[in-house]
């Protein structure tokens, strides 16, 4: 039995996971996937977004504008890679200016700081790759980008760390609410793809899936949309073109796409927003990749979209009533819905991971541990190293002195790290998230095989168990010949 | 920090063939980094014969034409490092490396001579939508794949883009128990050697379809099959000519490029036709004493080809360091210039004052022409006329010059180059 369960090693998941870590309570993440930060976590923008979005008094607006707040220093204690580069909203004619100013209002209302409008001067200035039509932009020194992967990984091991267990590759199948028995005690009961498993309260962290789990356990149904955004990533060489993330004004070019740098220096182009029905339907189309191209290309000039290394489409969490549900179900004591997290899911989720984490500890009367450990190390990057501290390193370990991912220069070391580190990982995919090893630009042509010979070897697996990213992604099928 | 005369980057053909002509020439301080854990590059996994038949007059297979100057480099006593990677080179030819044994070090070198080869191109480059499952393999990383380690990346197989490594491995597919179901080619005509298009599909009867490409891409773990479309003239798939094969495995061959991004770092002017830098007819770089060939140069189809260009390479950057071709004067210059049907040219100026004997001119056209002519002007003046039978995209072209040509004409500025159909 445990305390808390919660359904989902995305973001959310981990964030509460997280926060839980923090207090005397046996808490467990369930995850269908082989591995954290495989659904809406992995395939977003990226963004820390200051806050002016969501309409004052949401929830978004408040756990957004929390969020940021807590990311530089979340970033500090977890030692993930996090930028606050400002993000600017460009808007192109005159008719757009109160558009802009009432974005700018709705900002200072939801407590964003530093906001400004700028003319088309001083857009300019700060960005010359901006279309020549801009005519003024709100600037947001706070907004900022982060690795979502290392975000999303860095809180699960911290949480791990901390006492929380993860069972991966369990899906749940369904909730059954338990009645107070005689030793008077209330949970529920998931019965899930590897067994049955029993906890007082659940969180539901279940991101596209989570209107599934809710509507298990109550009457009152929620319903939640994935709404795909197709994405294209360009290569480092391209990185540079603009140093802030370039929204454009909501308004009659329809919700905009964006331009921004990635925390790693390439230039991401997107989302496009399509509703679809298949909570897995993360398949790109023809049609959403061009969209994505022409429409950063009507707000940001010359993006040399030759450079596009690889495009990729995530599925937000998107919810009816347009705002994140995070509280305890009315008709169902104990579950609490972690749901409709869509953007500014990312920004948001140290305060989403703060407020669950907070709504239980009120509720079961949890104490704070004496022994939390509130850091978490990062695999080490031999790239910020000094030429002397890096053969200090290579000399301890010759691995780092071993380049396998020559387009992102990973070494073998961090991907021996990234595999036997608290929650490693266990497929391609996994490695890739942890490293970057097969994230840059021939997209692991290279070092792919290399990769999976070090994959089998750590994990004492052969080969052909090797996989892209758990299930049936395996990466080869036989020996030449064995069919003869 | 070592010193060097001439430091090599990268031990595939072109770096072996530019030691070995540098050291002839009368080098003997050369040191070849090499990231792999064997010298010969890329040929060590292509085992498929055919490599050599202009070197040698002999149809060997890649390992065995690497290791004919694998033996000469060891006989020669040039000194190489394996499993050694560049990091990053200065404009003032400070070479930075690392490899598990010595960690981070530093090489100041006379000469680089740049030889690090190419890369293949990613799905991501022409951004073929669906699905991001197993089973997506770039060509060469299946030939690693199944010709270095002996694993099947997969049973039933689509090759997406006929260039050679596309062509060699659906032969090589078939011959391991693959079912290589076909061949689609986005341009109207094949990337790649005819030969290959004989010998690896035809005489297999894999069907090769022209003007075809990938749409779309089914399966969320392993890829269960891939939608084929017909696609007009600018390349745009047809609406209503999609095609779903089934099979668990697409092999990308769509286009090399040149691997420059050290030579970017260290401030090497690169051109953007070919992907890599712009040389001279001592095939130096817009940097002093900094030299490349092979195909971080330009991508090759012919690996002789490769030791030829290499071999020139080396013996220029063995003069650059002797300093017999620092002539303060570089006296006439002039420049290549490619015109209608032709895409570039290697070289891309001339000095004539550092010319030796012969210059070979290599060059690609944009398309197939039949019956034609590769016309050469001088300043206008019509001075070479080819005939060719047939020219295309996936077989480089070359012309010869010589310096006595050149110096009769004591004040050419340009020289055109392009294709006249008949």
């Amino acid at each position: 039995m445990y305390d808390v369960i919660i359904i989902g090693a995305g973001v959310s998941g981990a964030a509460t996971a997280r926060e839980l870590s923090r207090y005397k309570a046996k808490v467990c993440v369930l995850e269908k996937e082989e591995d954290v930060c495989c659904g809406t976590s992995k395939a977003n923008s990226a963004i820390v977004h200051a806050g002016y979005d969501a309409a004052t008094g949401s929830l978004k607006a408040k756990l957004n504008v929390r969020g940021n707040e807590k990311m530089p220093s979340l970033a500090n204690e977890l030692d993930f890679a996090y930028k606050q580069s400002g993000s600017l909203v460009i808007c192109r004619g005159e008719d757009e200016l109160p558009g802009l100013q009432a974005l700018y209002e709705r900002g200072v209302a939801n407590g964003v700081k530093d906001l400004r409008i700028l003319n088309k001067e001083e857009v300019l200035e700060m960005e010359p790759n901006i279309t020549d039509d801009v005519f003024a932009a709100l600037y947001a020194p706070t907004a900022g980008i982060v690795c979502p992967f290392e975000l999303n990984i860095a809180m699960a091991e911290n949480a791990y760390i901390n006492g929380v267990e993860f069972k991966f590759d369990t899906e749940v199948k369904d909730i059954k609410k338990l009645e107070a028995g005689p030793d008077e005690f209330e949970g529920y009961e998931l019965h899930t793809s590897k067994g049955v498993f029993k906890a007082k309260y659940v969180v539901n962290a279940a991101g596209v899936y989570a209107d599934k789990f809710h509507n298990m356990v109550s009457e009152k149904k929620i319903r939640i949309i994935p709404r795909r955004g197709d994405y294209c990533l360009l290569d480092r060489e391209a990185g540079g073109h603009v140093n802030r993330t370039i929204f454009s004004l909501p308004g009659k070019l329809g919700k905009g796409i964006l331009v921004t740098p990635t925390v790693h220096g390439n230039l991401l182009l997107g989302p496009t927003a399509i509703d679809v029905e298949d909570k897995e339907g993360t398949n790109t189309t023809s049609d959403g990749l061009s969209q994505v191209l022409e429409k950063a290309g009507m707000s940001v000039k010359n993006i040399p979209v030759k450079q596009v290394i690889t495009s990729f489409a995530g599925l937000r969490a998107h919810e009816e009533g347009d705002d994140f549900i995070i509280g305890e179900v009315e008709d169902a004591k104990g579950f609490i819905d972690c749901a409709g997290i869509e953007s500014p899911g990312i920004a948001s989720s140290p305060a989403i991971g703060e407020m669950v984490a907070g709504l239980i500890k009120e509720k079961m009367g949890l104490e704070e541990k004496d022994d939390f450990i509130s850091t978490r190390k990062g695999i080490t990057k031999p790239d910020t190293l000094s030429m002397e501290e890096r053969n200090t390193l290579i000399r301890e370990n010759p691995a780092y002195g071993n380049i396998i991912c020559r387009c992102e220069m990973i070494t073998e070391g961090e991907i021996i790290d990234a595999i036997r580190r608290p929650l490693g990982a266990k497929s391609l995919d996994g490695v890739k998230r942890r490293t970057r090893a097969g994230m840059g630009r021939c997209q692991s042509g290279f070092c792919a095989p290399r990769t999976m010979e070090i994959l089998a070897r750590e994990c004492n697996k052969p080969m052909f168990d090797i996989t892209k990213s758990g299930g049936d992604s395996k990466l080869v099928v036989g020996t030449n010949k064995d069919v003869f | 920090m070592i010193y060097c005369d001439i430091v090599i980057i990268g031990g595939g053909p072109a770096g072996l063939a530019a030691a070995i002509s540098a050291k002839k020439n009368g080098i003997d301080s050369i040191l070849i980094l090499e990231r792999d854990k064997e010298l010969g590059g890329i040929l060590n996994q292509c085992i498929h014969n055919g490599f050599g038949l202009h070197t040698f007059k002999e149809e060997l297979t890649g390992p065995e034409y690497a290791d004919r100057y694998i033996e000469q480099v060891k006989d020669l006593g040039i000194d190489y490092k394996l499993n050694t990677m560049v990091m990053e080179i200065s404009s003032e030819k400070i070479v930075t490396a690392m490899n598990r044994v010595e960690g981070l070090f530093e090489i100041q070198a006379k000469a680089v001579i740049l030889a690090m080869g190419c890369r293949e191109r990613p799905r991501g480059a022409l951004n073929i939508p669906g699905y991001r499952p197993a089973g997506i393999y770039s060509a060469g990383t299946a030939q690693r794949l199944v010709n270095i380690e002996g694993f099947m990346p997969g049973r039933e197989i689509v090759i997406l883009g006929s260039g050679d490594i596309g062509l060699i491995m659906a032969r090589r597919m078939t011959l391991e128990g693959a079912r290589v179901k076909l061949v689609a080619e986005l341009m109207p005509y094949s990337g790649g050697l005819k030969r290959n298009i004989v010998q690896c599909l035809n005489d297999y009867d894999i069907p090769l379809k022209l003007s075809h490409t990938v749409v779309d891409i089914k399966g969320r773990e392993r890829v269960e099959g891939v939608t084929i479309a017909e696609v007009d003239d600018k390349g745009k798939p047809i609406q209503g000519t999609e095609e779903f094969y089934s099979c668990d495995t697409l092999l990308l061959s769509v286009g090399l490029i040149p691997e420059n991004e050290l030579s970017r770092g260290m401030g090497v002017d690169i051109n953007p036709v070919t992907s890599g830098p712009r040389v001279n007819e001592s095939l130096e770089t817009n940097i002093d004493g900094v030299f490349a060939c092979g195909n971080v140069l330009h991508v090759h189809d012919l690996v002789d080809y490769v030791s030829e260009e290499a071999a020139a390479a080396g013996k220029n950057a063995a003069d650059y360091v002797k300093g017999v071709i620092l002539e303060k004067d570089a006296g006439q210059e002039v420049i290549l210039k490619p015109d209608s049907g032709v895409r570039y040219t290697v070289p891309e100026k001339i000095r004539v004052s550092h010319m030796k004997e012969n210059l070979t001119v290599r060059f690609r056209v944009g398309s197939v022409y039949k019956n034609c002519y590769i016309r050469v002007d001088f300043d206008g003046e019509s001075v070479i006329n080819k005939r060719r039978q047939i020219v295309a995209p996936g077989e480089m072209e070359d012309i010869k010059l010589t310096r006595d040509q050149l110096l009769q004409y004591p004040d050419l500025k340009t020289i055109t180059l392009r294709i006249e159909e008949v």
